[in-house]
């Protein structure tokens, strides 16, 4: 979720049950600001916690003018120095959120649009999705670079905005149902949890501009999917 | 100022003003056809902006190729439209003494007038800009294209930067200005070709298609329109998006007020069942009664201050949701009749969530539902029981004696009763606040020991099957109920101390130690320090029983016959019961401390938090269970308080694994008398036959023989 937006992003994505203690908040709050200023990030995003043993991790990401650049991630939190262990922790860290974020990091069709010149750049006109665009899955689209679109048909890609439509849709994700779409706060917010990364909640207040996600929990992936479908 | 050309004199100011105020006139009786939208407007603003034009456009002299290029071209389209028939009457009214000479000083004075009013709206942003303008021009008659009148359009663009003319002001009538447009009569050919070429390119762009009505022309006014009046910070890099949003709102204008917006229906109903939760039952009038009667004690708890406190620990839903969690559950304890109630939890679905209510009902109030229950449910054995002794009966009577089977089903396991083990408390569910509340009922061991075995997500409706293997016993309610159940079991913790065992004698020797099952709130407590909470987990303790694997907290022997069992088939059952004991379930007595908690392979069962660590001495010990994500509890001081968000599943480190099927049921055995044999081949038959054929006739042969001797011995 965007670091400008984060009180009230963190209020919208309460209905997964974790968020941030006041006191977290509020730290947050002053380190994004910081980090923005230190690195020159266009954006920055608060990417989640990571639940551990000990102690947490807080995960941030910046994000450079083109939104589809790879991103920098920062971590604050104390890694475990296990000896015993082949892999550091941190490398770890790293490569969960990297799996996390090429899996199920999701934005809303039409928040980003790439110009003919090649990067893509934040929608300033966006408006947010109607209520009926927003209860379907292809509304919404990878974070990432797309990988099936062009295994798409001639047919469904002449129906495609270039413009708009340059990510993966979340319609075909394998395993099917892995997303929960759902109403919450009386029908004013939409919210997608990840079955297959629990802790993945995508939140978005149809018909305005408010969307993010955000990770709460261990970083571990459910490889119980298919049966619990 | 030196660039401007010279202007010649100016003839008598009469035929100007004459020709001006029949124009004004000509103006005013169209104003009338017209729908004057921006017309007030349009009058106040011209006059005070004409004070302010008339400098700058004489400090415009010196234009730059763009806006000069862009100026004709707007005077074009203006002619265009000048050009367009849309008032053929007016053509008709031109005097025939308009000769050419002065008609061409009219029409470049009314051409200047319109360029300039038009850069004055412009400025100003009117909306209907060009149509007013287009009253303000008379309608010549126009001629063919002449490519000599396309050079000329410079000139008029620069004449009429010295003419701010605005039509409804009669004071600016003699701006000094339009001194000088009589000049140009001499230089400036017949503007008939030029006005032909204006009108085609209008009407081109005034076309609309057989699938819209939105012309080109148009949209291109609505664009800029909104842009000027929006004035975003560089327009020409979101000119696309505009675009796109100007058309759209074409297409989609805002619906009246009288009608609703079918989209925002769900919405709005669901704000409507939310805004009956912040209404008061009762009349005004009984206000003031029902405030005194509020103030004391109400069987909901304070959930608002819970949800503070877990939200220190960075836990729980947001303060407003609740907040109407808590009018929802004040709205439950006046539907039902309810002794204590707690928020439990909310368990995510797939499709919706289940906000679940931990209820405690008064005494004895419950008792008339559960009768019914069980009266269905024994109908039923009693009917299957008829069944089984007509079946005997018919068994005998048949002449092949089917071999009973021998195979019996393992014997139910009772559920507990009500306000004992697993069914202490009574769960209710609703998917959001406002929604009506539905009762869970209670759990059987069966659907807790298959609970065990299977691991499915809720798909928030309480009637959805469960399809797994094992098959669960029951839907999703009864799934819901069980995984309840089991993080009740596993997660409900207090501070050591809160709760004693209430003192009554002989406990421990019932049923052969399973424990005390009831406590009871200390009122010595005195809370336990934060540190020490957080420091070790001894100073928790489970407050809720564990679930055996039996799936009850208290064991029962299911070998023990129940008097309808013993009326059917005695026989049968003696043949049973020989070597099957059951040993006895025990499980950790209650209260006992979470040290005690096994470990989920080399994982701690629990993690212990201090809410804030930078101020410990005002913090919060929060606990965080390993084996059940989500489920949290926190104590401070003398409160505690235990909460569960999450999917309703176990953790568990290595993956799930289904059940596997059942062995194949074996056949009955193979004896002497029923014996498998494969049968004969073709070869094996035929040869069988041709033996016994053989063996026939050599008997046959004997038995002749035999006669044929008979017959001998007779002849002799």
């Amino acid at each position: 979720m965007d670091a400008d937006s984060l009180l009230l992003s963190l209020e919208l994505v309460s209905g997964s049950g974790q968020g941030l203690s006041p006191d977290r908040r509020a730290s947050l709050l002053t380190s994004l600001m910081l980090v923005k200023r230190d690195y020159r990030y266009d954006r920055v995003l608060f990417w989640g916690r990571i639940l551990g043993l000990v102690a947490d991790y807080y995960i941030a990401q910046g994000l450079s003018e083109d939104q589809l650049a790879p991103r920098k991630t920062l971590y604050r939190g104390a890694p475990l120095l296990s000896p015993q262990v082949q892999i550091k922790e941190e490398t770890r860290l790293v490569s969960v959120i990297d799996q996390i974020d090429k899996a199920v990091a999701i934005i809303p069709r039409g928040a980003l649009f790439k110009t003919p010149f090649g990067p893509t750049h934040v929608n300033r006109t966006f408006e947010g999705l109607s209520l009926s665009e927003a209860k379907k899955l292809s509304s919404y689209f990878h974070f990432r670079e797309p990988v099936e679109l062009k295994n798409k048909t001639l047919l469904e890609k002449a129906d495609l905005d270039p413009s708009l439509d340059f990510m993966d849709s979340l319609e075909h994700d394998i395993p099917k149902g892995s997303w929960s779409i759902q109403m919450e706060r009386g029908n004013a917010l939409v919210v997608l949890r990840s079955l297959l990364w629990p802790g993945l909640t995508f939140y978005h207040a149809p018909r305005t501009k408010h969307y993010g996600y955000i990770y709460v929990g261990t970083g571990e992936k459910n490889m119980d999917l298919p049966f619990m479908l | 100022m030196g660039d401007l050309p010279p202007y010649p004199e100016r003839p008598p100011q009469q035929p100007p003003d004459r020709r001006t105020s029949q124009a004004s006139q000509r103006q005013y009786s169209r104003d009338q056809v017209q729908p004057p939208a921006a017309d007030p407007e349009e009058g106040q603003q011209i006059a005070p902006d004409a004070q302010r034009n008339t400098p700058g456009w004489s400090q415009r002299g010196s234009l730059s190729q763009q806006e000069s290029l862009l100026m004709p071209r707007a005077f074009q389209a203006e002619e265009a439209r000048i050009g367009s028939m849309e008032y053929p009457s007016m053509n008709t009214g031109f005097p025939l003494e308009f000769q050419p000479q002065p008609y061409s000083d009219e029409s470049r004075i009314q051409a200047a007038e319109v360029t300039t009013s038009l850069m004055q709206r412009l400025q100003q942003g009117q909306s209907s800009l060009f149509q007013q303008l287009d009253s303000t021009f008379p309608e010549p008659p126009v001629n063919p294209l002449d490519p000599f009148n396309l050079y000329q359009t410079d000139h008029f663009s620069e004449g009429a930067q010295h003419g701010p003319y605005i039509r409804d002001d009669p004071a600016l009538q003699f701006s000094p200005s339009e001194l000088g447009f009589p000049r140009y009569s001499a230089e400036v050919p017949e503007p008939e070709p030029l006005e032909l070429a204006v009108q085609n390119a209008k009407a081109y762009l005034l076309q609309t298609s057989i699938s819209c009505d939105l012309s080109l022309y148009e949209h291109l006014v609505n664009l800029l329109t909104k842009i000027l009046n929006q004035r975003p910070e560089d327009p020409l890099s979101v000119l696309e998006s505009l675009n796109r949003t100007t058309q759209w709102e074409w297409f989609h204008p805002k619906l009246d007020t009288l009608r609703d917006d079918p989209e925002m229906q769900p919405t709005y109903e669901m704000a409507e069942k939310q805004k009956a939760l912040f209404t008061r039952s009762g009349g005004g009038a009984e206000g003031e009664q029902e405030m005194e009667e509020e103030v004391g004690e109400t069987p909901v708890p304070n959930i608002m201050e819970t949800a503070f406190y877990f939200e220190q620990a960075g836990v729980g839903l947001s303060s407003d949701e609740s907040f109407r969690i808590f009018l929802a559950m004040k709205q439950l304890a006046e539907q039902q009749p309810i002794h204590t109630c707690r928020f439990w939890g909310k368990i995510l679905g797939m499709n919706r969530s289940y906000l679940v209510a931990e209820v405690e009902f008064r005494e004895g109030e419950e008792e008339a539902e559960e009768e019914e229950v069980e009266e269905m449910t024994e109908g039923g054995e009693v009917m299957e029981a008829h069944g089984e002794e007509e079946g005997e009966e018919d068994e005998e009577k048949a002449v092949d004696i089917i071999p009973k089977p021998v195979w019996k089903p393992p014997p139910v396991i009772p559920k507990e009763e009500s306000r004992s083990g697993a069914n202490k408390y009574l769960y209710f569910v609703c998917n959001e606040p406002g929604l009506p509340w539905t009762r869970l009922p209670h759990v059987t061991p069966a659907q807790i020991v298959n609970a065990r075995k299977i691991k499915k997500f809720f798909t928030g409706y309480l009637d959805a099957p469960v399809v797994s293997y094992p098959p669960f016993p029951g839907n999703e309610g009864n799934y819901l109920r069980a995984q309840i159940a089991r993080i009740s079991a596993a997660t409900q913790v207090s501070p050591l101390g809160f709760y004693q065992f209430s003192e009554e004698e002989g406990d421990e020797e019932e049923e052969g130690g399973a424990g005390r099952d009831s406590y009871e709130e200390n009122p010595d407590f005195e809370g336990i320090p934060v540190l020490e909470l957080v420091d070790s987990m001894a100073n928790w303790v489970h407050h809720t029983q564990h679930i055996l694997p039996q799936g009850r907290c208290t064991w029962v022997n299911p070998l023990q016959k129940t008097e309808e069992e013993e009326d059917l088939g005695e026989e049968e059952e003696k043949a049973d019961e020989g070597p099957e004991e059951v040993e006895q379930e025990v499980g950790p007595p209650l209260l006992t401390p979470l040290s005690e908690d096994a470990e989920i392979m080399h994982l701690a069962p629990w993690t212990t938090r201090l809410s804030c660590s930078l101020c410990p001495q005002y913090s919060v010990a929060v606990v965080r269970s390993n084996l059940w994500p989500g489920a949290y509890a926190y104590a401070s001081g003398k409160k505690f308080e235990n909460i569960y968000i999450g999917w309703g599943h176990k953790y568990s480190p290595e993956n799930f694994n289904p059940a596997l099927p059942a062995p194949i049921q074996q056949e009955y055995p193979s004896g002497p008398e029923i014996m498998e044999m494969s049968d004969p081949t073709v070869e094996e038959e035929q040869a069988l036959k041709a033996a016994q054929e053989q063996a026939l006739g050599a008997t046959e042969e004997e038995e002749e023989g035999e006669e044929e001797e008979e017959g001998e011995e007779t002849d002799d």
